[in-house]
């Protein structure tokens, strides 16, 4: 086959995806090198590095960054370890498999805003919420999430999220392992939890690579949740790097300084995207 | 205890724990379903009612206020418009990575990957000025364009990392009799991988029904999908969590039915070339 | 040449159907952005009055969340997009948008009657005497509470109380076992939330956003003296959660029966008088707001009012629906089909003197007191360089008061000290302030 018609196949895709990249980007690049508020549009003049060193500066912006990179390890953490462990489980046939597979992987199709919406006011509300009702039932001082764990009660939605998406990747995958060797391990006495940790473990490394790659690009971009739900508060306790430009752009208008921001974002997603592919990299026969 | 019994009662501990994990995961979206159906007294009554007459005003209201038709058309058409989109011009391009890679194949595709990682709220000001200059404020084009280009990358990842695992002797044996690169895709890759692309649609579907940044900012009214909608029930001035559950019901039910119902081919086909 | 015949037949017919369709596009679409706020969900029900009395004019609605409306209105305004051809906006938007030109003014000639409106409020929403938008509803704050429990307890609350005395009250109805708490106040973060609160008791405490040089004064005794006595109040007489309360929560807090007291919107009284959504409706009393060092701008002024975009090529059929959204046909309209105790009040002088109105609304004698006594050119005891009441109305505000909002509400959880709160948002607008070159 010819190179050139195999570049003409890809060529679709490979120019697109430039031109939404290029656009964009240099129009960004281009705005945050300017002042250029909303309330002042006519405002335009060059200001060079003033926007990115407003907003490194800004109280806000360290808080942000480890928060970003808190809700990232820990939901990638949960939704890996529950994953595996569930879908483990799941695969054992036992009564009612189906319905239970369904059940799971139900919050993956529910948006963003409803989750959200749905456990801060029927979940987390400490005085109408399930979760007050449950602790006043026992005696307990009902917890009050969202003021007082913010960034917790944020990887709680978000893993509840993205687990079912872990678990779907993780049964497909774990459907796929070798039975024969499975009961040949079995016969030669090796137990449950061996069979676990030396045969499905590898067998799921990519899979668990595929997981953390895609959840990676949605999880450094998590924003409706915070938006519904604490709005970055109290405090900067749940302002992660994604809402803080959002607080930038659509709250205080002033779109060079969100540039320089979304900027920074950039960098920071490719400098996190080169330590998770190193880590798991090996595993991702792109 | 014999040995089958042992089995049997195993079998049973985890059916148990199964089932309990599934319905604490699954209780929120059933409290959500269930308060649709109930007063908003009753909604944020303490303890919670869980016996009560369920009323369908809710759903009456919601009607009443927002056309839910044409928001959930707009969900449709755009989720799945800007899929198919997708998949039109990713399948190609994942075919000939997968089939004749290069040198530059695993550069371009994590490049490919790494245009989803400028945040969306950062590029709001250029998008929403193209779209206003070229005409496509408040229009579902402007919105099957940005949701196609989104889920690009991911569309072409995951059918590479399948197509890649393909037998390529088949390929061969179909080159011998004369194939063209039309015919291989149409006649060998395409119905070899039909779980896979489905799963992968499927995926792109679910993102793009739950995407609600652009379509907020973009596209408010005309074109505005059930994302847009729930935000008029959000937070107004009363808690009216009833109505809320009923929108949101009423947002979720069709993707999450879908979801359902392609369940098991989701579950066949999100290999991402993990099947050795 | 049957052919043709058949041909010209067609055109002749396609011709006429696009002539058809032509007259009725004669028919103008308005489109209307809105906040999902109870009054103007009605407004939206009443459209079919407003078409039928005008059957040239279609309304089309976008109603959204306070929060995303006020970012896809200034998206579309900034941008001069032309989405809009009506919107909602606030008073803290109006006279800036209108002196930035944004605005086409509101065309109060003929039967508007505009002197009818509350000065106050007409004030806050002009720029150098034009009034840029016209107002559907307005609000002020003052305290509502339950006279059976504050009875019960021994104590009184009557109007410009001290704030003092209103903690006492608190405490003394305050019983969380059984479920009641004695103040609820907002607390979740914004500068239309907490912080529209915490200003009007800044204020009254005699502080100031900022000094004659713009150099913002949250690090002055009196904001620290305000705001902790505010965090003290609230962690020790409010409801759990109040750190994410704004105006609804509390709102179904008080109706549940579980708050003593209330300081919010005056808009609330229609609510918690209402038996249909409120347990309490017939045990609310009203009082003034609590005043501390000076009666200033101790409540606030608002007003959610409709603007036509300068940019909109509809600028007629966008005037007379504001004419009629915002006159008082229309509130006559709301009294009639929903009830007196139900139409948008705070904008006319008219609707506090009609007899139905008094008779079924129990707040309304507050309510007018209320909105009249705010003055939103002169709010602070010091001297101050800005208009408004609960904000400053220069652009800069809404970041400087967003940031101030959410430390202020760290401070109330508890996750910092009132005094590292300020000093932080003390600094952040300084940074803001600086940066616009005010000096």
């Amino acid at each position: 086959m010819k190179r050139s018609i195999t570049r003409l196949l890809m060529a679709p895709s490979v120019i697109l995806l430039l031109a939404w990249m290029i656009i964009p980007l240099s129009m960004t690049i281009y705005f945050s090198t300017i002042e250029f508020s909303l309330y002042n549009p006519d405002q335009n003049g060059f200001v060079g590095w003033e926007n990115f060193e407003f907003f490194i500066t800004d109280p806000a912006f360290m808080p942000a960054v480890a928060n970003t990179l808190i809700l990232l390890l820990s939901v990638l953490f949960i939704t890996v370890v529950f994953g595996v462990m569930l879908s483990a489980l799941i695969d054992k046939p036992f009564y009612g498999q189906g319905i239970v597979r369904v059940l799971l992987i139900s919050p993956f199709f529910i948006m963003p805003t409803v989750n959200a919406l749905i456990w801060k006011n029927m979940m987390m509300n400490p005085v109408y919420g399930i979760f007050a009702w449950i602790s006043t039932s026992f005696g307990l001082e009902p917890i009050d999430w969202l003021s007082n764990h913010p960034l917790m009660s944020i990887i709680m939605m978000v893993s509840w999220q993205w687990l079912p998406f872990a678990i779907l990747v993780f049964v497909t995958a774990l459907q796929s392992q070798d039975t024969e060797q499975k009961e040949a391990a079995q016969m030669d006495g090796a137990t449950g939890l061996h069979i676990f940790r030396y045969l499905t473990i590898p067998h799921l490394a990519r899979p668990i690579a595929v997981v953390v790659m895609i959840e990676t690009i949605f999880l450094l971009a998590v924003f409706a949740e915070i938006l519904v739900s604490t709005n970055g508060g109290p405090g900067y306790d749940s302002t992660n790097l994604t809402y803080l430009i959002y607080n930038q752009a659509l709250l205080q208008f002033d779109v060079g300084t969100a540039s320089a921001g979304g900027l920074l974002a950039v960098v920071l997603a490719n400098i996190v995207a080169f330590f998770l592919i190193r880590a798991v990299g090996k595993n991702l026969t792109v | 205890m014999t040995l089958n019994q042992q089995r049997k009662f195993k079998t049973f501990l985890t059916g148990l724990f199964a089932w309990s994990v599934a319905l604490v995961l699954f209780f929120p979206i059933f409290w959500m379903f269930i308060t649709s159906f109930k007063t908003e007294l009753q909604a944020i009554s303490v303890p919670p009612a869980l016996f009560f007459e369920p009323t369908l005003e809710n759903y009456v209201e919601v009607q009443e206020r927002s056309d839910y038709v044409k928001h959930a058309l707009n969900s449709v058409i755009t989720s799945f418009g800007s899929t198919i989109l997708a998949l039109i011009i990713a399948i190609p391009a994942a075919y000939s990575m997968a089939f004749f890679p290069g040198k530059r194949t695993k550069d371009i595709l994590l490049w490919m990957l790494s245009t989803k990682m400028l945040p969306a709220v950062g590029v709001l000001m250029p998008i929403y000025l193209l779209s206003r200059d070229y005409g496509l404020l408040d229009t579902r084009a402007a919105l099957v364009i940005i949701f196609t280009l989104m889920n690009l990358p991911i569309i072409v990842w995951m059918l590479f990392s399948y197509f890649k695992d393909l037998p390529k002797e088949i390929l061969e044996a179909a080159r011998m009799d004369g194939a063209t690169p039309w015919d291989e895709i149409v006649k060998v890759v395409l119905p070899l991988s039909l779980g896979a692309i489905s799963s992968t649609a499927l995926l792109s579907i679910v993102l793009c029904w739950n995407e609600a940044f652009w379509s907020l900012n973009l596209t408010p009214s005309d074109a505005a999908p059930l994302t847009a909608m729930i935000a008029s029930y959000s937070s107004p001035e009363g808690l009216f969590w009833a109505k809320l559950s009923a929108a949101s019901t009423l947002a979720c039910a069709p993707i999450v039915i879908f979801g359902w119902f392609c369940q098991k081919q989701l579950v066949q086909g999100l290999t991402f070339g993990a099947v050795k | 040449m049957k052919n043709l015949t058949k041909t010209t037949l067609a055109c002749a017919v396609s011709l006429s159907a696009a002539m058809s369709a032509a007259s009725a596009l004669a028919e103008t679409q308005i489109t209307v952005a809105t906040v999902n706020n109870g009054h103007m969900i009605e407004m939206q029900k009443l459209t079919p009055a407003f078409e039928k009395a005008h059957p040239d004019i279609k309304v089309k609605w976008v109603t959204l969340e306070e929060n995303i409306l006020r970012q896809n209105v200034t998206q579309d305004i900034a941008n001069k997009s032309g989405l809009y051809d009506v919107m909602t906006i606030g008073m803290y938007e109006a006279p800036i948008w209108g002196d930035r030109g944004w605005l086409t003014p509101v065309d109060v000639s003929g039967s508007y009657d505009v002197d009818d409106i509350l000065p106050s409020i007409r004030q806050g929403l002009s720029h150098e005497g034009t009034l840029y938008a016209a107002p559907f509803y307005g609000e002020s704050s003052m305290v509502m509470y339950r006279k059976d429990l504050v009875k019960d307890a021994g104590m009184t609350v009557s109007d410009r109380d001290s704030w003092e005395h209103i903690r006492d009250v608190a405490a003394a109805v305050h019983n969380p076992d059984e479920g009641v708490y004695g103040i609820c106040l907002r607390g979740k973060a914004g500068w239309g939330d907490n912080m529209a609160l915490v200003t009007t008791i800044a204020n009254s405490f005699g502080a100031r956003w900022f000094d004659e040089d713009w150099k913002p004064q949250l690090e002055s005794k009196e904001w620290k003296q305000a705001v902790n006595f505010y965090v003290d109040l609230v962690t020790k007489y409010g409801p759990p959660g109040s750190s994410s309360n704004s105006f609804n929560e509390s709102l179904a807090l008080f109706n549940e029966g579980r708050c003593g007291m209330w300081i919010d919107a005056t808009i609330a009284a229609s609510f918690v008088t209402d038996p249909a959504q409120s347990k309490v409706a017939d045990q609310v009393g009203f009082a003034q707001s609590p005043i501390s060092a000076t009666e200033k701008g101790a409540n606030w002024l608002w007003s959610w009012s409709l603007a036509i975009p300068a940019a909109t090529k509809k600028a007629e059929a966008a005037q007379t629906f504001v004419r009629w959204a915002t006159s008082k046909e229309y509130i006559e309209l709301v009294g009639e089909t929903n009830g007196w105790a139900a139409v948008p009040t705070g904008t006319r002088t008219s609707t506090y003197e009609n007899a139905k109105f008094q008779k079924a609304a129990v707040f309304a004698e507050a309510e007018l007191k209320a909105i009249n006594s705010a003055d939103p050119t002169d709010s602070t005891l010091k001297p101050s360089p800005y208009v408004g009441v609960q904000f400053a109305a220069i652009p800069e505000f809404q970041a400087i008061g967003t940031t101030a909002g959410q430390m202020i509400s760290g401070a109330l959880s508890g996750s910092m000290s009132v005094d590292q709160a300020l000093k932080s948002a003390n600094v952040s607008a300084d940074r803001q302030m600086r940066r616009a070159k005010y000096y």
